[in-house]
């Protein structure tokens, strides 16, 4: 079976361990975590967990079923690329003497990406988008000299009325 | 009323009827132990030797009785302490609450005396796991515990209680017990599906496993087979639950499974695993193993469908509600074709040979099986005993055969057997163990002594860790690298020496005279069963073989 990348999104009781808990499912089960945002919801009492991972879809169901089961996992689904609006933050720091700093801004302007830091040899450039488009980006930008970088992972949600609420995990039995 | 938290715990026991529970004192539990004292006429706490001892008890405690099992311990070593007994129990979910202490509040994360992070440690290895760090979330967390605990596919769950919220105050209001309301099973459709399975096939064949037991639903499973004349066979956790001489019963299946079960299993058109969980202990290999069959699946837990195996068609739900729906929907009728190649395979069952100058493993496990009565609770450790057993133990009943299936813990019998005897009265208990195990967590006798419990304990001693020596002799050219254990232990001695009574046998008369005394005593017994160190447990599918790999000699 082919191996995906799939975003799986869940809603979490706010609790602290509850970050601990979901790695620690994913670790002794052997779920591959590439990546993984925790963000506040609408609800103060709830947080919304985001892992980007990869696997057939056995090991996709294995993972719904056994997040599913975690007594702090209020609902967890699948989501993907075209059905939800996956998003990322780039922060990255290209070290830049005045002479590529308009080289560089050039770049960053046909991906809509802002400078938001400037010293004397290098520029930090900020981008936000889906991970393939972050991907593209970085792509082209490697040729130049990376200092440092961060993705902030994704974080997505459903497109449409759907809101991720009930306990999706028996639909993909 | 206003009560201290410890006080509350007390009060929550009592209210959810938990009132017999197991536990090791120690400083991060003083004022848990405090309440006890005043509650000692309603709550028997039992003191065991040592906390792992205690957490194996409870245990035994819930597998006998259904009950959940309590077990209280200290913070740091005390907790780590019961980190075996509640991985034992995850593994066979048992429902289990273990309460710890903790340091103050105020020396949390401080490398306290005695604080470990009792939440981390025992997060993989619990359904659910709390700290309590404020008094008001006290007794809806432990009511919590024994809700999850006790409910769904049940499971030890840990609750963590600082001191401080011990010695605060809030008011209580008691609540009726947590009894487990088991949603209605509504998916109809999914139900035929199973009966139009059963109706196409020409070979069907139950394979069913501790689930059964756990959802209560022997007379179901029983009123399936035979109703619709299906063949059965059952991991070690479903021992009991058909009875063993019922003809529809073919019996243990799996790695030390009988011949003709792993032969109906091969050649079946259909499974219907039921509260069976597919481990590599009985789906040696995962992509020959039924090979021939559809698999239908009836389980409460959505994560064991298409785990390990490829499933059919699953049905997710409690066994007993769902075997309840399927019972009228399944016509009446035979397998006789079916039925009489089973009865063919059982010819080729594997017959080791008696003796009356030896003892021989199935011969000691008969004669306790016969003595002990059917009424009797049987409790192994692990190894060459357990699935000796497992193989010879003719029971009738579920919760009547007691082992640690998923974990395979050795040293597990003794506490467990303690646990039992708490909870199933005047019934007789009988702990079955190797010299290995036993060696491992032998010094509960000293609980059993005090609680003056007629614990029977048959050693089989064949001062070697069986289980290893024979793999090593089977794949690893009989090179017996630490098996050989040759303790020089005297188990009569030892016996009398903790206030226990010992005998000691060499030949089935022996034997039979130990154990018709120890059936009699009114305090707890070791019996050493003396067997040659080269027995071995037959027949055996090698991990990750089939029935073409089995050993019969």
């Amino acid at each position: 079976m082919a191996e995906n990348k799939q975003v799986v999104s869940m809603l979490v009781d706010n609790n602290s361990g509850v970050l601990a808990r979901v790695s620690s499912l994913f670790a002794r089960k052997g779920f591959n975590i590439d990546s993984l945002t925790v963000s506040a919801t609408d609800n103060e009492a709830i947080s919304r967990i985001t892992i980007t991972t990869q696997g057939d879809t056995q090991t996709l169901s294995q993972i719904l079923s056994q997040t599913g089961k975690l007594i702090e996992v209020q609902s967890v689904v699948a989501l993907d690329g075209e059905s939800s609006i996956q998003r990322e933050l780039l922060l990255v720091k290209i070290a830049a003497d005045e002479a590529m700093r308009s080289v560089i801004r050039e770049v960053a302007d046909i991906y809509k990406a802002s400078v938001v830091d400037l010293s004397v040899d290098s520029m930090v450039v900020e981008l936000t988008g889906k991970p393939s488009k972050i991907d593209g980006f970085l792509a082209v930008i490697e040729q130049y000299e990376i200092l440092e970088m961060c993705r902030t992972g994704v974080t997505a949600l459903a497109r449409g009325n759907t809101i991720l609420g009930g306990n999706m995990a028996e639909d993909i039995l | 009323m206003r009560l201290t938290g410890a006080e509350i715990l007390a009060h929550i026991l009592i209210e959810q009827q938990a009132t017999t529970i197991f536990g090791y004192p120690g400083g991060s539990v003083l004022p848990i132990y405090d309440a006890l004292y005043n509650h000692r006429d309603t709550i028997t706490h039992v003191l065991t030797a040592h906390e792992q001892g205690a957490s194996h008890a409870a245990d035994g405690y819930a597998r006998a009785t259904g009950k959940t099992g309590v077990v209280v311990a200290t913070s740091g070593p005390g907790a780590t302490n019961l980190v075996t007994g509640i991985a034992t129990a995850f593994m066979d979910s048992v429902p289990m609450v273990a309460i710890t202490g903790n340091v103050g509040s105020s020396l949390i994360g401080k490398d306290s005396f005695q604080e470990v992070y009792t939440m981390g440690i025992t997060m993989p290895i619990t359904k659910h796991n709390y700290m309590v760090q404020k008094i008001e979330d006290l007794a809806p967390t432990l009511r919590a515990a024994f809700r999850i605990a006790g409910s769904g596919r049940k499971g030890p769950v840990l609750v963590d209680i600082t001191k401080d919220v011990q010695v605060a105050e809030y008011d209580f209001t008691p609540e009726p017990a947590f009894v487990e309301q088991k949603p209605p099973f509504t998916a109809d459709e999914e139900i035929w599906e199973i009966v139009r399975y059963l109706g196409r096939s020409k070979r069907p064949l139950i394979c069913f496993g501790g689930g059964v037991v756990s959802s209560g639903a022997t007379a179901e499973l029983y009123e399936l087979v035979h109703k619709a004349q299906i063949p059965a066979v059952h991991t070690i956790m479903g021992t009991g639950v058909l009875s063993w001489d019922d003809p529809l019963n073919v019996g243990l299946a799996g790695m030390h499974g009988f011949v003709s079960s792993n032969q109906a299993l091969e050649h079946a058109d259909l499974i219907l695993a039921i509260g069976f969980r597919f481990s590599d202990r009985v789906a040696l290999n995962t992509h020959k193993w039924g090979k021939r069959a559809s698999i239908v699946q009836i389980d409460i837990d959505p994560s064991e469908v298409n785990k390990n195996i490829k499933i059919d068609h699953a049905v997710v739900g409690d066994i007993q509600l769902i075997l309840q729906k399927v019972l009228p929907m399944v016509e009446k009728t035979t397998h006789p074709v079916w039925v009489n190649e089973i009865a063919e395979w059982k010819k080729e069952d594997y017959q080791p040979a008696g003796s009356n100058t030896t003892l021989k493993p199935h011969q000691v496990i008969g004669v306790i099986s016969e003595l002990a009565g059917e009424d009797a609770v049987l409790v192994t450790d692990v190894g060459q005993h357990q699935m000796w057993a497992a193989q010879y133990c003719h029971r009738t009943q579920p919760r009547s055969f007691i082992t640690s299936g998923g974990l395979g813990t050795m040293g597990f019998g003794y506490g467990a057997a303690i646990g039992a005897k708490m909870g199933v009265g005047a019934r007789r208990v009988i702990h079955i163990t190797g010299d290995g195990s036993f060696h491992m967590n032998m010094n509960e006798v000293c609980t059993a002594v005090s609680y003056n419990l007629p614990v029977v304990t048959v050693v089989l001693n064949n001062n070697v860790l069986g289980m290893v020596r024979q793999w090593q002799t089977d794949f690893y050219e009989n090179r017996y690298s630490n098996t050989t254990l040759n303790r020089k232990t005297d188990y009569v001695k030892v016996a009398e020496g903790f206030g226990a009574a010992g005998y000691r046998a060499t030949t089935l008369t022996e034997l039979r005279d130990a154990l018709e005394k120890a059936l009699l005593a009114d305090g707890p017994v070791w019996i050493e069963a003396v067997i040659d160190k080269d027995e071995r447990v037959l027949p055996m599918i090698p991990g990750g073989g089939t029935i073409d790999d089995m050993i019969v000699e």
